[in-house]
Formats: C-alpha cells, sequence, structure tokens
C-alpha cells in the first residue's frame, strides 16, 4: 500500500452562505459554492475533466451537470450518510493519484428546507428501512442513548454538553457563512427545551441549507494555480458492520467507526501525538455529545476523561487544538454532502489565514482534520480527512 | 373429558376515572374506573398478551388451534388469528380464526373448540378474547366500557375444570351494533335491550341447562354471568336465584368496565383463580343469544402454577390524568406528525419469523444470539451457523435509554431503549406502558408485543419493552 500523503493539492475552495435559504434551489447553492471555488482557483468550468457531487438528497451526476452545465465530462455522484461531503473528495484524490485526471471538482451540498417540517428526517435510504425496527426514534433520540449511557459510566453532566456548546456558538458567532451565529450562555443551553433527554435545543445543531466545492489537481500542478494551496495528507472511512444496537459488546460510551476511522488517519499521516500536532479538528458535532466522544476517539484524551479537557478549555479557540473553530455543525447545521467539504474549506482558510473575521484566525494553522459520522451510535459509518501545509 | 387446562388474562396499565368523562358530558354518571388500553394496544396486542400469559409452562407445539375472539379485530378483510398465532409463536399446522362481530364470541369459540376436541381433530385449542370497544362520545357506554382480554387453554388432559354440559341459542334483536366504518357502538334504548336482550336470554340459558343437567342454583360455588352493567349485573343474578354476596362473580365493573367479548372469559379466570377443586361454576354469557356452560374444578387446579391473570393485573395500574389522554390513546385526536413511517408487505413477511413471532439467532459457533436474524453472525462472522430461539418470554435490562420528544408519538416522549437480555442477546425497542420519570438504566424490563404505526392501511406490529407490572 502507498502512501497518499502530499500527493493531491486543494487549489480552489468555495462555500455558500449556510442558512434556510428558502430562496434558493439546491441547484442554487451548487453555482455559489462552485462558482467561488472556480474564482479562487482562477479556472473556470471548462477546465473541470472529471467531477464528484456529494449529496444524499439528489441522484446521479447530473445533479452537477445540470446546475454547473458541464460538458459532458464524467460526473460520479457519491452518498455515504453523513461522510459524504468527504467522500467527494476521496474519490477525486484516488482519481488524480491515478493519473486518470489532471483537475477535478467535488461539491457537497443539501437542501433539506423543503420537506415541510423541520429536521432531517430518518436518514434512511428508500429500500433500506424497515417498517419497525429501523425508524424507533430521531437522530437526537439515538444519540441521546449514549449520552445517558456515558453520564452513568464516566459522571459527566449536562453541563459539560452545555459548554461544548457554548464553545461552537462562540465560534460561529464570528464566521460569516454560518447560520447560527448567536453567542449563547451556559444558563440559555441548561435551560433550553428538552429535544431528546438529556438533549436539550441547544445540543443539537440546526437543520441548514449549504454547499461547499473544491478544486483538486496532483500537487506538482498546483503551483500553476496558487501559491497557497494545501495538500491531502490523509483520508480514511471505517464503515462499522452496524451491530452496535444489536450486540452486547457495544458499550455505546465510544465512537468505534470514528476511532478506527482516526487509527487510518493518523499512519497515513504520520501522526503519533494529535494533541500537539493537530492545530485544528472540525468534527462532527451534531449533537454535542458527538463531539464529546470525538475528543476521546480521536485520542485527544483517555476514554472517560473528556469533561476534565472541557472544564480545563482545551477544545476552545485558544486552547490547545481548536475543535470547531469555525463553528462546527452546531452553527453550520448539516446540509448533509456539504458538511465534509465545507469542514474542509474551513482548514484551507484558516492555514491560508483567510478567515475573514480577524477575530476567529487562528495563528500558525498547519495541520487540520475534517471529521463526519453518520448513522445510529453503534452503527456509524465514518469519514476523515487530515489536510495541511505541503511539506508538513 | 374435555375442559380447562390453563388460563391467563390481561387488563391494560391505563385506568380513567370515570369521573373524568363525566365532568366534560354530564349526563349519566358510572362510578369507578375502567382500564384503557395504551395508544399501542388493541384487541391484537392484548390477545396476545393474555395467550401468552396463559401458554407460560405450556409447550407451545402442542397447541392445534388457535381461536381468536373479538368484536375489534383491526382488519375487515384479512385474519387476525394468525397473527396473534404468529406473535404467540404457535407451529404452523395450527388451526386458526376469527370469531367476530357478536360479544358473545369468546363463549362461540369456546363452545366451537371444546367441539374440536370432542371430535378428536384437537387436542388442544387456545381461545384469547379481547375487545377495545369506543362507546359514543357523551353516552354511559363511554364510561362503561373498558378494554381487556382473556385466554383459556382448552384440552382433554390435565384439566382444571371439566365442562361438563353446555347450552346455546341464537336470537335477532337490535341491542348494539356497529357498522362497516362506525368507530363507536350504537345501540337501543337500555330499557328494552336490558329486558328483552340481556336478562331474558340469559335466564333461557340458564333455565335450560340447569333443567337439563337437573342443578339449581344452590349447587354452584359461582355463577359468572355477563354484566351489563354494575346494577343489572345484581338485578340478573336476583332473578336466577343468585346469591350476591357469595355466588355471584365479581363482574369487575367499576375497575375494568365492560370489556366486550372479553368480559364473561375474564370474569371466568377471575373466578378459577380462586376456585378449589370440586366447586360447580356456572357460565353464563349474552350476545345475540346466550351461551351457557357448567363447569367443575378438578385437582388439576392445585398443581397448575400461578399465572398472570385478574389478580396480577388489577391492581397494577396507572392513572390517565385526562379526558383528553383517553381520546388521544384511542386515535379519537391526533396531533400533526411527520414520520417517514413505510409499510412493506414483502418486508414484513420476510421478516416475520424476528419481526412478529420475536425469534433470534443463537450462534451455535460462538453461542452468542443475534437479533433480528442475520446471515453472518455479529459476534464471531460463521455463516448460517444459527439455531432460533424465542424471545418474547425473555426478561432483559435496561442498558441506555433516551427520551425523545422529536419524534412523533401519540405518547410523548418516546422512550427509546437498549436492552440486553439476562441470558445473553440485545434488543432495539421503544418502551410503553412507563412513567418517563422512572426510567432509569439497569431497571428489568419485559417485552411486549405492540402496534407500532400504520401506514397504507397496513397496521404494523412489533414487540416494544416495558417496565415489570407492580401493584
Amino acid at each position: 500500500m502507498e502512501s497518499i500523503k502530499d500527493k493531491v493539492a486543494i487549489v480552489g475552495m468555495g462555500c455558500s452562505k449556510f442558512g434556510e435559504r428558502w430562496d434558493c434551489s439546491a441547484w442554487d447553492l451548487v453555482v455559489e459554492a462552485a462558482y467561488e471555488a472556480f474564482e479562487d482557483a482562477g479556472v473556470g468550468p471548462k477546465d473541470i475533466q472529471a467531477a464528484w457531487s456529494g449529496t444524499v438528497g439528489f441522484t446521479s451526476g447530473q445533479s452537477l451537470s445540470y446546475p454547473l452545465k458541464l460538458d459532458y465530462i464524467p460526473i460520479t455522484r457519491v452518498e455515504n450518510l453523513c461522510g459524504t461531503g468527504l467522500e467527494t473528495v476521496r474519490g477525486a484524490t484516488y482519481a488524480l493519484i491515478a493519473k486518470a485526471y489532471d483537475l477535478v471538482l467535488c461539491v457537497g451540498f443539501e437542501k433539506t428546507k423543503d420537506r415541510g417540517v423541520g429536521g432531517l428526517g430518518s436518514g434512511e435510504p428508500m429500500g433500506g428501512v424497515h417498517p419497525v425496527f429501523g425508524i424507533q426514534g430521531t437522530p437526537p433520540g439515538r444519540y441521546a442513548m449514549a449520552a445517558t449511557k456515558y453520564f452513568s459510566v464516566y459522571g459527566a453532566e449536562k453541563k459539560h454538553l452545555a459548554m461544548i456548546s457554548v464553545k461552537s456558538h462562540y465560534n460561529g458567532a464570528r464566521n460569516p457563512k454560518a447560520h447560527l451565529r448567536r453567542e449563547v450562555t451556559l444558563e440559555q443551553v441548561l435551560g433550553a427545551p428538552i429535544i431528546a433527554w438529556p438533549l436539550g435545543l441547544f445540543d443539537c445543531c440546526g437543520v441548514t441549507d449549504g454547499a461547499a466545492a473544491a478544486i483538486l489537481c496532483r500537487t506538482e500542478d498546483a503551483p500553476k494555480f496558487r501559491k497557497d494551496y494545501i495538500t491531502v495528507k490523509a483520508l480514511g472511512n471505517s464503515a462499522g458492520p452496524g451491530c452496535g444496537k444489536m450486540m452486547t459488546t457495544y458499550d455505546w460510551v465510544h465512537w468505534e467507526e470514528t476511532y478506527r476511522a482516526t487509527q487510518q488517519v493518523y499512519q497515513q499521516a504520520g501522526i503519533k501525538d494529535p494533541r500537539k500536532e493537530i492545530d485544528l479538528v472540525e468534527c462532527h458535532d451534531c449533537f454535542s455529545i458527538a463531539e464529546l466522544m470525538c475528543y476521546e476517539a480521536m485520542g485527544f484524551c483517555e476514554r472517560g476523561t473528556a469533561k476534565n479537557d472541557i472544564e480545563a478549555g482545551t477544545f476552545a479557540m485558544d486552547g490547545e487544538v481548536a475543535f470547531n473553530a469555525g463553528g462546527g455543525l452546531k452553527s453550520f447545521g448539516h446540509p448533509v454532502g456539504a458538511s465534509g467539504v465545507r469542514e474542509i474549506y474551513e482548514i484551507y482558510k484558516q492555514i491560508q489565514g483567510k478567515a475573514e473575521e480577524p477575530s476567529r484566525q487562528l495563528k500558525n494553522v498547519e495541520l487540520g482534520i475534517a471529521h463526519n459520522q453518520g448513522g445510529h451510535p453503534g452503527t456509524f459509518i465514518c469519514s476523515m480527512g487530515i489536510f495541511g501545509l505541503p511539506g508538513r | 373429558m374435555a375442559g380447562i387446562v390453563s388460563y391467563g388474562a390481561y387488563i391494560p396499565i391505563y385506568r380513567l376515572d370515570r369521573g373524568l368523562i363525566w365532568q366534560v358530558w354530564g349526563r349519566i354518571p358510572v362510578a369507578g374506573e375502567k382500564a384503557v388500553a395504551n395508544f399501542d394496544e388493541g384487541s391484537v396486542t392484548m390477545a396476545v398478551e393474555a395467550g401468552n400469559n396463559c401458554l407460560q409452562g405450556f409447550d407451545r407445539d402442542e397447541v392445534d388451534g388457535l381461536f381468536l375472539a373479538s368484536t375489534t379485530t383491526p382488519y375487515k378483510e384479512k385474519q387476525c388469528a394468525n397473527l396473534v398465532a404468529e406473535a404467540l409463536d404457535l407451529k404452523r399446522g395450527t388451526m386458526t380464526a376469527d370469531f367476530t362481530n357478536s360479544i358473545r364470541a369468546g363463549t362461540i369459540a369456546t363452545r366451537t373448540a371444546l367441539d374440536a376436541i370432542a371430535a378428536g381433530t384437537a387436542k388442544k385449542v387456545l381461545v384469547v378474547a379481547a375487545d377495545c370497544r369506543i362507546g359514543h362520545p357523551s353516552t354511559e357506554y363511554e364510561q362503561s366500557f373498558g378494554d381487556g382480554s382473556a385466554a383459556l387453554l382448552l384440552g382433554n388432559s390435565d384439566i382444571i375444570a371439566s365442562v361438563d354440559g353446555s347450552h346455546t341459542h341464537y336470537d335477532d334483536i337490535l341491542d348494539f351494533w356497529r357498522l362497516d366504518g362506525d368507530t363507536f357502538v350504537r345501540s337501543w334504548e337500555d330499557r328494552f335491550i336490558i329486558n328483552h336482550g340481556y336478562i331474558d336470554n340469559i335466564q333461557e340459558a340458564v333455565k335450560d341447562i340447569t333443567q337439563k343437567y337437573g342443578l339449581t342454583p344452590s349447587d354452584f360455588s359461582k355463577a359468572v354471568l355477563y354484566a351489563y352493567d354494575g346494577r343489572r349485573h345484581l338485578q340478573l343474578a336476583r332473578r336466577l336465584n343468585f346469591d350476591a354476596n357469595t355466588q355471584l362473580q365479581d363482574n369487575m365493573f367499576s375497575t375494568v368496565g365492560n370489556t366486550g367479548a372479553a368480559y364473561t372469559l375474564m370474569m371466568l379466570v377471575a373466578a378459577l383463580e380462586e376456585a378449589k377443586a370440586g366447586e360447580k361454576i356456572l357460565v353464563a354469557n349474552y350476545g345475540d343469544g346466550a351461551d351457557a356452560f357448567i363447569l367443575t374444578v378438578t385437582e388439576g387446579i392445585a398443581r397448575l402454577g400461578d399465572r398472570r391473570a385478574i389478580k396480577y393485573h388489577l391492581p397494577s395500574k396507572l392513572p390517565l390524568p385526562s379526558y383528553d389522554s383517553y381520546l388521544r390513546y384511542r386515535g379519537l385526536i391526533q396531533g400533526y406528525a411527520f414520520f417517514e413511517n413505510q409499510s412493506s408487505a414483502t418486508i414484513s413477511w420476510r421478516d416475520r419469523r424476528w419481526n412478529i413471532n420475536c425469534r433470534g439467532e443463537k450462534c451455535l459457533v460462538c453461542g452468542n444470539i443475534n437479533f433480528p436474524t442475520q446471515k453472518i453472525c455479529m459476534y464471531c462472522q460463521s455463516k448460517d451457523q444459527f439455531e432460533e430461539v424465542r424471545l418474547s418470554d425473555r426478561k432483559a435490562k435496561l442498558f441506555t435509554y433516551s427520551k425523545d420528544f422529536l419524534g412523533p408519538s401519540l405518547d410523548s416522549p418516546i422512550i427509546l431503549c437498549i436492552l440486553d437480555f439476562d441470558e445473553g442477546g440485545r434488543f432495539y425497542a421503544q418502551m410503553t406502558d412507563r412513567d418517563p420519570d422512572k426510567v432509569e438504566d439497569g431497571m428489568p424490563v419485559e417485552l411486549t408485543f405492540r402496534w407500532m404505526h400504520s401506514e397504507r392501511g397496513i397496521r404494523n406490529y412489533y414487540w416494544k419493552c416495558r417496565p415489570l407490572r407492580v401493584a
């Protein structure tokens, strides 16, 4: 097995404004993100030789060729639940390394606000939904089962989850492209209506429309487009066999798939001590408990000890490792296909020093992790990537 | 001689103070409370409960027939006895039939089962009677009707009570009726139906059966008589010369209510719970005519272990706080709900062994229990090396849970649970019949067959968990 480290570069990125984009179709969002990426890379749609479309809600490569009017090029639509966005980059990276193409486009997007009701729905595809077994509770209800177990095993409290949400809202309030741009207090979070006990309103991410895009080439070609490109260090994916809710061996207090995908990317990127080497993690905080258990699954702290680091502010913007400096899913919502690419966008901009709003610009960012996990606790698909300065 | 081998019964955990109905409508007050099926219960699920309770300790493969008696089976075309048989995990060769359209269905089914046993075409037949009738809002029947079920295992060996004689006759009278599509029971004036329906018919049956077998009222330890309501039950007993204090079986009217097709059999089960060898019991049931039976309790009664029936369920209850919660549970008012519920006749059919029969698979290589059933063992990845095991009657403990207020439910919050069986295996389920404030890690739970949701006219059933019922 050969390393993919530093073989592929990202030379342009775009990200739509995230929010309840009532006036925009999915296609409008795709155009908004893709054209920002074209402009950023200094290329046009005709320069793109192949593309990957990441979306749960739309099928086929026509989900890009139609809105962008691409010129009969190969386009693959990928879907891997919440990991969908990162999967576009994984497909594109391998195609570039294989030298099948020289310049490719990845777009992740979702239009969640055309359903007539709140929420993301069951998140299970047609044909795969069992009449009685699959859908027994909502996504917050499912994650909340992990929270109750974590509380009883490790003694963390609602307060610790609330501190994560306060931190992410603080970060998101400073990000012009975020959906929810309002700081919240610990008291507000703890006093909010319960969605799925023990998770309250502010423990849950929003439901949002959005799109994000990336233009990639092999690293040797990157200087033709820009100086401050970033490179792909590692890409991991772990699909759990899906038995956590059925197997007595799953403890409900750790994310196995995230742990497994982490091992893959640390090995590929040569990460030994993530707490020292990683500057920024954009992780899948669909619910506050998801982020808490990611601290442990990714090796930033020992299992059961996250509460100490939460209290110490380890993962704040000015802490040891910034988690969700962009605001996370907490502030950006989770337009499913878009989230992974949007996370890379944050890493890309932070490394380039172009975080727009000065108060949220991190210093000396060299390596960042983008992470998503989808499905049901005990039954995840996890996609992860490490991106950073070339040669780092 | 044919007779009763075992019994079981079920009373839903929820009770509604009838005063709460009366406070809304006024008119005729009916004293006491009534048993109300939870929103996910109905005649099918209550029949499964009573059937399971009746079959505890018995080999289910010995059951040759399953007769379901109810006026409230959910499908107009499509049998429900087969669904109940499947949930009770009965063998495929079991003869199944729905006995419906009459509140006398429970004793009609019993009589038919006894005839089959006498004819030698069946050795053991399980009769389950369940009803969940809805009285028209504002009428006294809204207050008097209750929900519940009873089960009798009938056979010709190891009997606890022999059936020594029987009587049946029909009578065509419009007392209570429902047309296709009617939610509520229609009725004629009570003074007419009590005299010419209820009392006349039962009197005719009792007179005939006692004369035929040369018995008098004083020969019976107990008279199990269908009760129109509490007051008319006493009126009937007086007419038949039974002593209301010593002979008349309690009607549970002020605690459970009139449970329709299940009512007389529930009273019979309550009588059997107290019965001693040698006692004679008279059973008389009403509805479109009348049935009567003479029973003699045998020595076998002492050998039948304790079962969950009336005594177990009656004191175990949760109060329904309001009239509107009753309307909600019966689906008479519904909140706005958007949920991608799906039905698939093919998936339900293909998965019925675990979905309905509640059978998991024990891996023959590693011994772990897989549920739902798999091709490849979740634990050791062996392929197709399983034996089926029934999980529906196994004890479990709550491993973790949440209280999901977002998911639409007629009884929010959904208590979403992971439970581990004491004998191994994990189950993913909602919790029902619970007080959300009393849910905690590690609490003992058991499985119960419930309605999940309906879509395209398909009623989807599955197993949920519930806290153990305690008084």
